[in-house]
């Protein structure tokens, strides 16, 4: 199965790594041209603002957005939720911006406020994920189509809308690779109609 | 490190995940709102908030310090993405003044005039993380030890010069290779002579990498300068005199970030270094007194 990176700037290799462990092929992707055979995606942690306006120049945003709405399942990982929220809070990047959910960018403040936290996330298990949380956003509004897969003080930190996943975590920096089986699963049972 | 109802703060690995997370891109050395909003909206990834870029540091001459906390908030505040800062090294009480400001990351910097010749700061007492400058393996090690999260090579600051960064890479890479080949009971001798902890050379010789990310700085002016430290294997780029040192700060900005981004692309090199304006005026690093070499500053 080929599960691509977006590999504008962020931690591209920790994705990658773990999706190779899984067995899958991980084309790295920086421009439309890469995303040829390419069944799902992942867009890993970095910064919001400067992937989203790289993306913007390279004509990635409207194509991932003609691309989801024929079934193409994406994963966003901290800026990568962030990238795929319909609404945000805080400045907004330009971005895909088609799940329905409104993200807080920073929502736990600034660098010397992240932490690491033990997460209950029913659906990848019992044991508790050791999820890493580095200048976070937090998901403030979910839709009527949107389920809350996790959950910290309250407030949901993990979430899925058809094809799409959204971590405002980094489960690519720890050893655990329950969340990312569980979006190599999403692929594999995903209903994606290349060209329409 | 400190235990709250929100879980673990300043874990190295919350400190060392987000260097991971600026990878890939540039940052950039900026002395003013107005220069930190060109960053941002060239794609910077974070900025470094100064009085004075690097050339300046260099003409004024002087003692260099830690910048007006006045005009580190007023960068904090003008953009979402992440600021850092410089403390002297060694200055251990301007990086908890920085850390009390909330910058995202410190960097105990040789561009700075050191406050202390012999230690530098002891990293881990903070929950803010730490980039600092290495010329070598050793280097490097010895900062990680010290519980730096992010290492940059040091260059040759506020030159626009690129051959010292080109040499500290090539080094450090150079070195990390011989770590790599070197069987296991040859590690201790290598790590004394590295001056290096043992335990450290064992992770450089597993990963076949720094434990850490890596960034280079101190000379880079050009598109083609930041692809060329990308393709020689840096995780990404520090910009400090080269963008607004030179004629068209803006369009120099996206060049740069565009160039980092395509670094295996000169096609695209070469679109995006045409027409951006002169670059900043370049140093011969032989004309530099030893004095004026800022890169031998730490040890």
């Amino acid at each position: 199965m080929q599960i691509g990176v977006l590999a504008i700037q962020g931690d591209v290799r920790e994705h990658q790594r773990h999706l190779m462990a899984l067995g899958c092929e991980v084309p790295l992707v920086r421009r439309v041209a890469d995303l040829e055979g390419v069944q799902g995606l992942i867009m890993p942690g970095g910064e919001s603002t400067a992937i989203g306006l790289l993306m913007q120049e390279e004509g990635l945003l409207d194509d991932l957005r003609a691309r989801i709405a024929r079934g193409f399942p994406v994963y966003g990982t901290c800026a990568g939720l962030i990238l795929l929220a319909r609404d945000v809070e805080g400045p907004p990047p330009p971005r895909v911006g088609v799940m329905d959910i409104t993200a807080n960018r920073n929502a736990y403040g600034r660098q010397v406020a992240s932490f690491e936290a033990a997460l209950d996330i029913p659906a990848v298990g019992d044991a508790p994920f050791t999820a890493v949380f580095i200048r976070a956003p937090r998901i403030e509004r979910m839709g009527p189509g949107v389920a809350p897969l996790a959950f910290l003080h309250g407030q949901a930190v993990m979430a899925e809308e058809g094809p799409l996943l959204v971590s405002a975590f980094h489960p690519e920096l720890t050893a655990d690779d329950r969340v990312h089986r569980y979006f190599v699963e999403k692929v594999r049972n995903a209903h994606y109609r290349p060209e329409s | 490190m400190e235990q709250n109802s929100s879980g673990l703060k300043g874990t190295f690995g919350v400190k060392a995940g987000l260097a991971e997370m600026l990878k890939g891109g540039v940052i950039m050395d900026v002395t003013n709102t107005e220069q930190a909003l060109i960053a941002e909206r060239a794609g910077a990834v974070a900025v470094m908030a100064l009085e004075r870029v690097p050339a300046d540091i260099r003409a004024a001459g002087g003692v260099a310090r830690m910048a007006d906390p006045r005009i580190v908030r007023e960068i904090m505040q003008a953009v979402s993405i992440p600021v850092m800062a410089k403390a002297r090294i060694g200055h251990f009480v301007e990086a908890q003044v920085l850390q009390s400001l909330e910058v995202d990351y410190v960097d105990e910097s040789e561009v700075l005039t050191p406050a202390d010749e012999e230690y530098h700061i002891d990293k881990w007492q903070f929950d803010v993380p730490f980039v600092c400058g290495a010329r070598n393996l050793g280097e490097a090690l010895r900062r990680i030890a010290e519980g730096a999260a992010m290492i940059r090579t040091k260059g040759e600051p506020g030159t626009g010069n690129v051959v010292e960064a080109v040499r500290h890479l090539r080094t450090v890479n150079a070195e990390i290779r011989r770590v790599v080949a070197a069987p296991e009971d040859e590690l201790g001798t290598l790590a004394k002579n590295l001056g290096a902890p043992l335990e450290l050379v064992r992770r450089v010789k597993e990963a076949g990498r720094l434990p850490v990310v890596h960034f280079v700085a101190g000379g880079i002016a050009t598109p083609a300068d930041a692809a060329l430290m990308m393709q020689l294997g840096a995780d990404g780029i520090f910009v400090g005199s080269g963008i607004f040192k030179s004629a068209n700060p803006e369009a120099r900005a996206r060049a740069v970030v565009r160039a980092t981004l395509h670094y295996q692309d000169p096609a695209v090199i070469a679109e995006v270094s045409g027409d951006i304006g002169e670059a900043m005026p370049g140093v011969e690093i032989s004309t530099l007194a030893p004095s004026e070499r800022m890169q031998e500053r730490g040890w």
